[in-house]
């Protein structure tokens, strides 16, 4: 029995296809339920970010609701960074008794590329420990051993970084992840189909459903930002070189081109279970690049 | 090794002003070595309040310079017995452990910290320090062969690196090499990568829990 709609998706085999959701920087959550809106009939569910790069934001369990009531199909982004393991589980069961289903264990960025540098850092727990915890709560007890006075049940996801410069040390973390219960994953962002080709193959080992990410670029500078400063996110010279010679102002069109044609590969390749895509603050754009993906839910 | 840095003297100028008789306290052990608060400083920072009272900055006053052999020992301060009469205020180059210690065996002298105490830490290279060591209370230093994942890296992990590092170093610090790339080379040349693979539970914070103590008889 899937534990979740988004598992019931991955395990039909179908080409699945999930949403990354900024939450806004402020109370007003007019855009954010537009966007939930704009996708929810055409993917498959929607992860919330929990204040993503340490940029304190509206919440990503708050997102998660708004998609909830509005009939879409939630991935509550959960990080270590900013609470303990008493506060991880009381949202746990907090999400659990709204009918969140779906968890993603990070753990998150480091404080010091956020924009509350003087805050303090929590990681009480990393993401390893936090898949334990939340299997720990499937059993009916709590991460000291007591009872709870009923279970819990998720879908749970965690993350990786197929691009990443180190890839060996990687590769242990996602086997450890998987060890723990993790049962999806959602990549890094990937822009070398070849790299994801190499992962899939240690990958295909285990029985989890991976989600290649897809991180829409929107110019050449951004190309060269993500290089710079995002982790585990790698653009190769080809694409880079492509964005340089595209006139600015069809940046994004090339950008949604890129991303399609990145999606496709995928696809056709049937290299992993489905792409999740991520547009950082442009949400809009990604019917756009569905529609140029050949993608229709 | 205890490694500080010295406040700011505008800072310093601040907390030595109501007083006319200052005592400025070198420590002879960790601040020494690592050029903060030994008996050069002391002279140096001697130096600069006299400066500061020539350029106005600074009322008169009556300074006076001592170094002790550590300030974190009671047994090395009885030395000052004598001079403490005459002081209004001790200004303590020593680690933050010195100045409480100092605060409490002359408690009717105000002590003035005159440095930050930063970390427990070593010198990989002349003048430059690196933590080593948060005082955990639970060495795990045998699973990494040596490289302790809590003070070296920014999240503390225990199982195995975030998807942060670039090149080898640290997402929070791009001067800094990230522990856990690190451990794996150390890990992989002694054939010992299965103590990477190896979970590791959350640690005991109660062990973290502050104030500790210990005794150790």
């Amino acid at each position: 029995m899937a534990v979740s709609l988004l598992e019931e998706k991955l395990n039909s085999k179908e080409f699945v296809v999930t949403a990354e959701i900024g939450p806004p920087k402020g109370p007003d959550v007019s855009e954010m339920k537009k966007n939930i809106e704009l996708l929810k009939g055409r993917v498959d569910a929607m992860n919330v970010t929990d204040h993503q790069s340490s940029v304190m934001r509206y919440p990503s369990i708050g997102g998660c609701l708004l998609i909830k009531e509005m009939g879409g199909e939630p991935v509550l982004q959960m990080t270590t960074r900013d609470r303990n393991r008493i506060a991880l589980q009381a949202e746990l069961l907090f999400a659990y008794s709204r009918g969140i289903r779906n968890v993603l264990c990070l753990t998150g960025d480091a404080v010091e590329i956020g924009d509350h540098k003087e805050a303090k850092p929590v990681f009480d727990v990393d993401s390893v420990q936090l898949i334990r915890m939340i299997k720990t709560m499937e059993s009916g007890k709590d991460f000291a051993g007591n009872n709870l006075n009923g279970k819990v049940e998720f879908f749970i996801g965690a993350s990786c970084s197929p691009e990443a410069h180190s890839i060996k040390p990687q590769l242990i973390k996602f086997e450890k992840k998987v060890a723990s219960g993790a049962k999806f994953f959602q990549t890094q962002g990937i822009y070398d189909v070849s790299s994801l080709r190499r992962f899939m193959q240690f990958a295909r080992q285990f029985d989890v459903k991976v989600l290649a990410g897809i991180i829409v670029l929107f110019s050449y500078r951004m190309a060269l930002y993500m290089n710079e400063n995002v982790p585990g996110v790698s653009v190769p010279d080809e694409i880079l070189e492509e964005l340089r010679n595209t006139d600015k102002t069809q940046a994004l069109k090339k950008g949604v081109e890129i991303a399609a044609r990145t999606i496709r590969a995928i696809k056709d390749e049937n290299l992993c279970d489905g792409v999740h895509i991520m547009a950082i603050g442009r949400e809009h754009i990604i019917p756009e690049v569905l529609e140029a993906s050949g993608i229709q839910k | 090794m205890i490694v500080a840095e010295r406040k700011p003297l505008d800072e310093i100028i601040g907390m030595v002003r109501p007083f006319k008789n200052i005592l400025i306290l070198g420590c002879g052990t960790c601040v020494t070595v690592c050029n903060v608060g030994g008996e050069r400083e002391v002279s140096l920072l001697d130096a600069a309040l006299r400066v500061a009272i020539t350029k106005g900055m600074l009322e008169e006053k009556v300074i006076s310079q001592y170094t002790v052999k550590r300030q974190c020992d009671k047994e090395f301060l009885t030395s000052l017995l004598g001079k403490a009469e005459e002081i209004d205020a001790i200004l303590s180059l020593a680690c933050g452990v010195g100045v409480q210690v100092l605060a409490d065996t002359f408690s009717d002298i105000p002590c003035i910290p005159g440095v930050n105490t930063i970390f427990m830490g070593a010198q990989p290279e002349m003048g430059v320090w690196d933590e080593r060591c948060i005082g955990c209370g639970d060495c795990r230093l045998f699973e990494t062969l040596g490289i302790c994942p809590l003070s070296r890296c920014a999240k503390g992990i225990l199982n195995g690196p975030c998807g942060g590092s670039k090149n080898g170093k640290c997402e929070a610090n791009k001067d800094v090499d990230c522990a856990w790339l690190l451990i794996y080379d150390r890990l992989e040349r002694h054939g010992q990568l299965e103590k990477m693979r190896q979970y590791y539970p959350p640690r005991d914070y109660g062990r973290l829990r502050r104030p500790k103590r210990v005794t150790i008889l």
